[in-house]
């Protein structure tokens, strides 16, 4: 209601002094769609702390909006041209499936920037993209689970088959690998971000299936929240999800989105937003491990070392030699997987036992 | 494993069971709530905001149910006394529930939550295979077949139930014989609704133990589609609920083992076994007619 009574009166000023229309202009204005309710506590949760570090950051010079829970589709387009109309200089979609609802509506407002977070889809120049390398944590939570897991076998809850998932899933198994060659990895697909009692079930049924070492692409803390019921140690999703498994999680991928925020904001007030692609990780600041917990001090060593590799002397973890599932060469010894290829992942590294669905 | 298994069947069930049969009994009497899926999640923040400020998870069930109850009465309000349009209605207290949930729950959001706990019934627990599931689990689980049998009897055993069935399947004649067919059916909507708020608890206080803007994620709809899957018949509400439940954690296990179906196509499965057994249903007239209350969401003015 405070924003509609700010939006009411921002217009009004408009109007009356209409010779000065610079007045208007003062106040940039920020928005988000999220996929998710920010009641998450995972993925949209972390991406609104972004738009409060930018509330916090600015103070009055900014003003921001926020929808949350769009669905990807149609909706998305809706969403997007409402606030398109509404005076936004800015608008952050955070979900892959924002993609091309961003391209079109992008198309109609040349002089509202975009941003779009994990696309790759960038077709008009006020179209930019932006996205995490969160596989680099799996890839240290995948050296945990390895030294962690007495069975050698993990489970691993996934939401839908796109590249951000699928390398997500090979580099946590090659991060295993690297300490145990035979590390198994067992996945369901849930297909849902968010379902917190469908994701509960997958996790009990991976762990009657035997593993013991749960981990999840989807949204919300009940995996974790099981595998902390029947003692089964677990990782975090998007946030520190401690409180919810405080002896049972390992450690978690925190995204901040943050940094990037207030940079996109800044560039924009001073003129100088241009389109650009970015792809930060944990050298970035955007990936942050959670603190290790709940594990013994030689695994906790071996996690900060992997990390500090990362994160310090640039480590890719898709760095050869690597094979294909079906045991083809991907990358030669000490080859590095160029971005383009990782981006677009749609196949699994030798050693997973699962049909990628497509 | 198998009794593992089982037991994760029970809890994917039991919400679907409580919310439907209260709404079979909603529909009995000849009315039709669409808004279970609102009253679900209003049970489901009540239920965990009470149990977390009081410390007591018991607490937080009655809490749910009484604001189930309340929140029904909300639509039995306007659809009975106002004679409004029911599955409008009904429409508007499931976009009303999520909102007003979401806006109570923030307050609530990334707490762990207070777990109502297992009771164990000596030596029957320790039976082979079925002991745990049949008699260790959450006390919910045992109210939820209680509810099952306690309303097949009412319905169809007593003479109140008889009232309740004569209302929903002509109000005229009902109202010609001195009953108070507005009294009935503000009955049964409560009651719908507390059913509605139990099972909204459990997702909160037993499922899944935390606040999650929209955890319903819509099981209320199920619910729904579950009253008509079972031709308005108390125990067949209970075979389609665990027939769900069983489909549902079934996929996940043919998924883990590694069965080369789609997980798309697995993951569509527990709605498919519901369309096509709706649609075989459907097919049957005297099967649909004997069991449909004939005035289910008909609004009754008493004729002056």
């Amino acid at each position: 209601m405070k924003k509609l009574i700010l939006a009411l009166a921002a217009s009004t000023a408009a109007l009356a002094f209409a010779a000065a229309p610079a007045a208007a202009q003062d106040k940039t204005k920020a928005c988000w769609i999220y996929v998710g309710p920010i009641g998450d506590f995972g993925y949209s949760y972390q991406h609104h702390q972004g738009l409060l570090d930018v509330e916090k950051h600015f103070g009055d010079k900014v003003e921001t909006a926020y929808l949350e829970s769009v669905p990807e589709g149609a909706d998305t387009e809706r969403a997007l041209e409402r606030f398109a109309r509404s005076g936004c200089d800015i608008i952050f979609a955070t979900s892959f499936g924002f993609m091309d609802p961003v391209q079109k509506v992008a198309a109609k407002f040349p002089d509202i920037k975009f941003e779009h977070a994990t696309g790759f889809k960038r077709d008009h120049p006020n179209v930019s993209t932006y996205n995490s390398r969160f596989h680099e944590g799996r890839y240290v939570q995948g050296v945990i689970a390895a030294k962690m897991s007495q069975k050698g076998v993990a489970g691993y809850i996934a939401s839908f088959p796109i590249p951000e998932v699928v390398m997500g899933i090979n580099a946590f198994l090659l991060g295993a690998q690297s300490v145990n060659p035979d590390f198994q990895v067992k996945i369901v697909w849930a297909n849902t971000w968010f379902d917190a009692g469908k994701e509960a079930d997958a996790a009990k049924a991976l762990i009657d299936q035997g593993v013991d070492i749960i981990t999840q692409h989807t949204d919300s803390t009940a995996p974790l929240q099981v595998a902390a019921e029947r003692g089964i140690k677990g990782f975090g999703q998007a946030s520190d999800m401690i409180t919810f498994a405080p002896e049972t999680q390992l450690t978690s991928i925190v995204d901040d989105w943050g940094p990037y925020y207030i940079e996109r904001v800044q560039a924009l007030i001073d003129g100088s937003w241009k389109q650009n692609d970015v792809w930060g990780g944990m050298k970035d600041g955007h990936v942050v491990m959670a603190p290790y917990t709940n594990m013994p001090d030689d695994v906790k060593a071996a996690a900060e070392a992997i990390a500090a590799k990362i994160k310090d002397e640039g480590y890719n973890p898709f760095t050869g030699p690597v094979a294909k599932q079906d045991g083809s060469e991907w990358l030669a010894e000490g080859q590095v997987a160029p971005d383009g290829e990782v981006l677009s992942m749609n196949f699994y590294v030798k050693g997973i036992d699962d049909k990628l669905p497509n | 494993m198998f009794e593992s298994v089982l037991i994760t069947i029970a809890t994917a069930a039991t919400p679907l069971l409580i919310a439907a049969i209260g709404e079979l009994v909603v529909e009995r009497s000849g009315v039709l709530n669409l808004g279970v899926e609102g009253m679900m999640v209003m049970g489901a923040v009540t239920g965990f905001g009470v149990a977390v400020t009081t410390g007591s998870p018991w607490l937080g069930v009655f809490a749910a149910i009484l604001v189930g109850a309340a929140f029904s009465l909300l639509f039995g309000f306007l659809t009975l006394t106002l004679v409004t349009n029911q599955v409008a209605t009904g429409l508007a207290l499931t976009l009303l529930g999520l909102g007003v949930s979401g806006m109570i729950g923030e307050a609530f959001i990334g707490m762990p939550g207070q777990k109502l706990g297992i009771i164990a019934i000596p030596f029957l627990s320790d039976l082979p295979y079925v002991g745990r599931f049949l008699f260790a689990q959450d006390p919910l689980f045992y109210v939820s077949l209680l509810l099952v049998a306690g309303v097949a009897y009412f319905l169809f055993y007593t003479r109140a139930g008889l009232t309740l069935r004569s209302v929903g399947d002509n109000h005229d004649s009902a109202h010609a014989l001195g009953i108070k067919v507005i009294a009935v059916r503000y009955a049964a909507v409560a009651f719908g609704g507390a059913c509605a708020g139990l099972a909204g608890a459990y997702l909160s206080l037993v499922y899944t133990p935390q606040w999650i803007e929209n955890m319903t994620a819509g099981r209320g709809w199920i619910a729904l589609a579950l009253v008509v899957f079972a031709s308005w018949r108390p125990w067949r509400v209970l075979a389609g609920a665990y027939l769900f439940g069983a489909v549902s954690i079934g996929q996940l296990h043919a998924q883990v083992i590694g069965v080369s179906i789609p997980s798309q196509f697995l993951s569509a499965l527990p709605y498919l076994a519901t369309i096509i057994v709706l649609v075989l249903i459907s097919r049957n007239r005297r099967l649909t007619m004997v069991n449909t209350p004939a005035c289910l969401g008909r609004p009754f003015v008493p004729a002056r």
